[in-house]
């Protein structure tokens, strides 16, 4: 098993390196984004308009948190399916998603889309929230507030374990 | 005739809402560490070691197990000599879901209507499944439904000669398909017979359970539910999907009577987080 500590946002270099498998350990920034995010930013795209934020290079996480307790800075933290955001996701890393971290497998137009835009997934150990609550280090919603815990988060992670589930030449750790 | 109030149920609401969130039934917990004692693969067991330390942060510093604490799920047994008062059991019920979710600092995760999906913001309403039985008694159950697991989670019409292979098919299928959505390694609540709806709310049910609960189940169901989870395991998703021969924790069975020209088939599929908890009031 190999280990690998990277930063967030990746470069090409780093996203290169990585195969399917490998056990990483994340450090630096990364944004919250899941179901209901997904879609405003797809529709938003869709009409040609701005996004609220500017996702050029950026490490996308699929969680929704529970609410933090006084004096933490987020609560439970896991991932979740990555499936449902496929529909989405091809247009959101030709924008300038680079790297995605979430639960499960994605479809051949993920893939293939991932592939094109040189792009790396990532997988959290699903059930895992409380734990990897722990290697966040901040947390401030950016962008739709009014979603709840479906909001646009962006969080400092410091080694933030997760595992190259597809590379950027598509190779796949759940075939 | 004996008296409940709802104040008392909405008490007890909430306190079940915080424990499930928070603790794993022991039976769980300990099924989770035999699994990783025995683990071979090195990401599989280093998935469960991360499990396991999860737990056990959950409970010291209280933050929830898994940040989808789920849509409530209650079985309630009420005694057909208990007279509730002062309110109605529904809206007890949700009042105690509401609280728990928000001083409990739980996710909510209910949207109000399917398509428009906006968020209730208390994770009510509930889903209750209320039976009368004889006496005095009031017993609720909750368990709190990740969508992880239950949205990989089916029913299959079977035909009455499909079998006893038929069904154990259909189940690891259903579990393959799961696969690292479900979180593994994976609970699965499996029911027999009855009709359409039936067989689902038995599945669901027989999340439950516990081990020597199903002593009381018929013998071919103790085998059948052994032999899923020995064959689950062999297929190599592993814990979190990533490889490795723990896939499957345990595996309960309900059945029931049906009829002369049906076999249904429910498998509800959970996550290693089977959170559930119980009171008697
Ligand atoms: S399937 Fe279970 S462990 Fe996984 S995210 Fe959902 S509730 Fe949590």
């Amino acid at each position: 098993m190999k280990t690998l500590n990277i930063n967030s946002p990746l470069t090409d270099e780093q996203i290169e390196e990585l195969s399917c498998g490998d056990y990483v350990l994340i450090t630096g920034t990364i944004y919250s984004a899941r179901d209901a995010a997904h879609k405003r930013m797809y529709e938003a795209l869709e009409k040609g308009e701005e996004l609220p934020f500017d996702i050029k290079g950026i490490t996308v996480y699929y969680m929704g948190p529970t609410p933090p307790r006084p004096g933490n800075v987020i609560g439970s933290a896991g991932p979740t399916t990555s499936g449902r955001m496929d529909k989405y996701t091809p247009l959101l890393l030709s924008r300038g998603i680079k790297a995605m971290i979430g639960k499960g497998k994605r479809s051949e137009k993920v893939t293939e889309a991932m592939i094109e835009n040189h792009c790396v997934y990532m997988a959290a150990v699903g059930g895992a929230g409380a734990l990897l609550s722990k290697s966040i280090t901040s947390s401030e919603v950016i962008a739709y507030d009014d979603l709840g815990t479906e909001a646009v988060r962006r969080m400092e992670v410091k080694d933030f374990p997760a595992v190259v589930a597809i590379d950027c030449r598509g190779n796949c750790i759940y075939k | 005739m004996r008296e409940i109030t709802c104040k008392k149920i909405t008490a007890a609401v909430k306190e079940l809402c915080i424990e499930a969130a928070y603790y794993l039934p022991e039976d769980m917990k300990e099924s989770l560490r035999r699994m990783e004692e025995n683990e071979e693969h090195a990401l599989g067991k280093k998935v469960l070691g991360d499990l396991l330390k999860n737990l056990e942060i959950a409970e010291k510093d209280m933050i929830p197990i898994c940040q989808d604490t789920g849509m409530a799920v209650f079985f309630i047994e009420l005694g057909q000599d208990v007279h509730i008062t002062g309110g109605d059991l529904e809206e007890a019920v949700n009042r105690g879901v509401a609280e728990g979710y928000n001083e409990g600092y739980l996710r909510k995760s209910v949207v109000k209507d399917p398509l428009e999906r906006e968020n209730t913001k208390d994770n009510t309403p509930a889903i209750i499944h209320l039976k009368m039985v004889p006496g005095e008694g009031f017993k609720i159950t909750l368990a709190p439904k990740g969508f992880g697991s239950e949205n990989m989670s089916r029913v299959i019409m079977l035909k009455p000669a499909d079998g006893y292979e038929g069904i154990k098919k259909a189940v690891v299928d259903t579990i393959i398909s799961a696969g690292a959505n479900a979180c593994p390694p994976m609970f699965v609540g499996v029911g027999i017979g009855g009709d359409f709806e039936l067989c689902a709310l038995m599945a669901k049910h027989a999340l439950t359970l516990e081990e020597q609960d199903m002593e009381h189940a018929p013998e071919y169901a103790r085998r059948l539910a052994e032999e899923i989870k020995e064959e689950a395991n062999r297929s190599g998703i592993g814990p979190a999907g990533l490889g490795g021969g723990s896939t499957v924790t345990g595996v309960r069975i309900e059945t029931y009577p049906t009829h002369i020209a049906g076999l249904p088939v429910g498998v509800n599929i959970c996550c290693h987080a089977n959170r559930h908890a119980s009171k008697e009031i």
